[in-house]
């Protein structure tokens, strides 16, 4: 990919041309090639995703935590309906999403900051996905051990 | 092919005075998520992975940390680091999608108002907090409450 730099407007912020490989084939999504698609897109999306999804789930937290101040008897019965199946079902997604915020936030973190972080932005999403992956293997059967009972 | 590409940082208009008050957000966005990793993977292990997992968590459980001064700091922490983190990546999706001057507005005041409600009431709840409240069965309470009476 060749860049060449031209002033273009500001003086001080010159635009920059790039030369990008065509597209293989002629797509019926508008955008171009640069952005759209493939790993960097999907990251940001999981990562709104997952990010709204605990937002929700924190306003809900801290709420239901704070029955600890109305009685002992209110407080354990709504943790309580966090140890049913489907509750405990749930958790797996809700840690899921966590982990994967958790992991994708680093390695958001990586490339604004590490010199060559932008160039191996793909490889560091499939690291993500492997951390996550090994994660989810030490959670989900433990987690499902203590919610059934086994 | 050749595509030509605006240099990101131009301005599209002279940058104001005084605090840059989105940098600081980006920066806080980045230093927060750092502490809520070690943060929140640390009381996901405790609180679901130790012992009997989600299964263990009721008054009881909640009063013994919260009596103890490393769990009070931890959860105070967590609380202020990620409500704010979550209620500025909120504004940020607010941001992108809301188009109309007010729907932004009311947006963004409900997060402000809600951010503050909760962390007023998050935090009154770690330290307002009578691990032995008087009247309660005693096997709902901790058992140092015993030793208290």
């Amino acid at each position: 990919m060749a860049i060449s730099s031209s002033t273009s407007g500001s003086s001080t912020s010159p635009a920059i041309t790039l030369e990008v490989p065509a597209p293989r084939r002629k797509s019926i999504i508008p955008g171009g090639t640069l952005y759209r698609g493939r790993e960097g897109m999907w990251s940001w999306v999981l990562h709104r995703i997952t990010g709204v999804a605990i937002y929700f789930f924190l306003l809900v937290h801290i709420l239901d935590t704070a029955l600890v101040r109305v009685s002992p008897e209110a407080y354990n019965i709504v943790i309580g309906s966090y140890q049913t199946p489907f509750m405990g079902v749930a958790e797996i997604a809700l840690v899921g999403a966590i982990v994967f915020h958790a992991f994708n936030g680093i390695r958001i973190i990586l490339v604004d900051f590490w010199n060559i972080g932008t160039k191996h932005h793909v490889a560091l999403f499939y690291v993500v996905l492997g951390l996550w992956l090994a994660t989810m293997i030490a959670f989900t059967p433990r987690h499902l051990m203590h919610v059934f009972g086994w | 092919m050749t595509v030509t590409i605006e240099t990101p940082r131009s301005p599209s208009r002279p940058r104001a005075k005084g605090i840059n008050w989105e940098k600081w957000g980006w920066i806080y966005m980045r230093a927060s998520g750092i502490v809520l990793v070690v943060l929140i993977f640390g009381h996901l292990f405790v609180n679901l992975m130790v012992g009997e997992g989600v299964k263990a968590i009721d008054f009881a459980f909640v009063a013994g940390k919260f009596t103890d001064p490393f769990w009070v700091v931890w959860d105070t922490a967590m609380l202020w680091l990620a409500l704010i983190h979550g209620a500025n990546g909120m504004r940020t999706i607010v941001n992108d999608y809301a188009s109309s001057a007010t729907l932004r507005k009311v947006l963004h005041t409900s997060l402000l108002l809600s951010t503050i409600a909760l962390l007023v009431l998050g935090t009154l709840t770690i330290y307002a907090f009578d691990p032995c409240p008087a009247g309660s069965p005693a096997e709902l309470l901790p058992s140092f409450c015993a030793s208290v009476k």
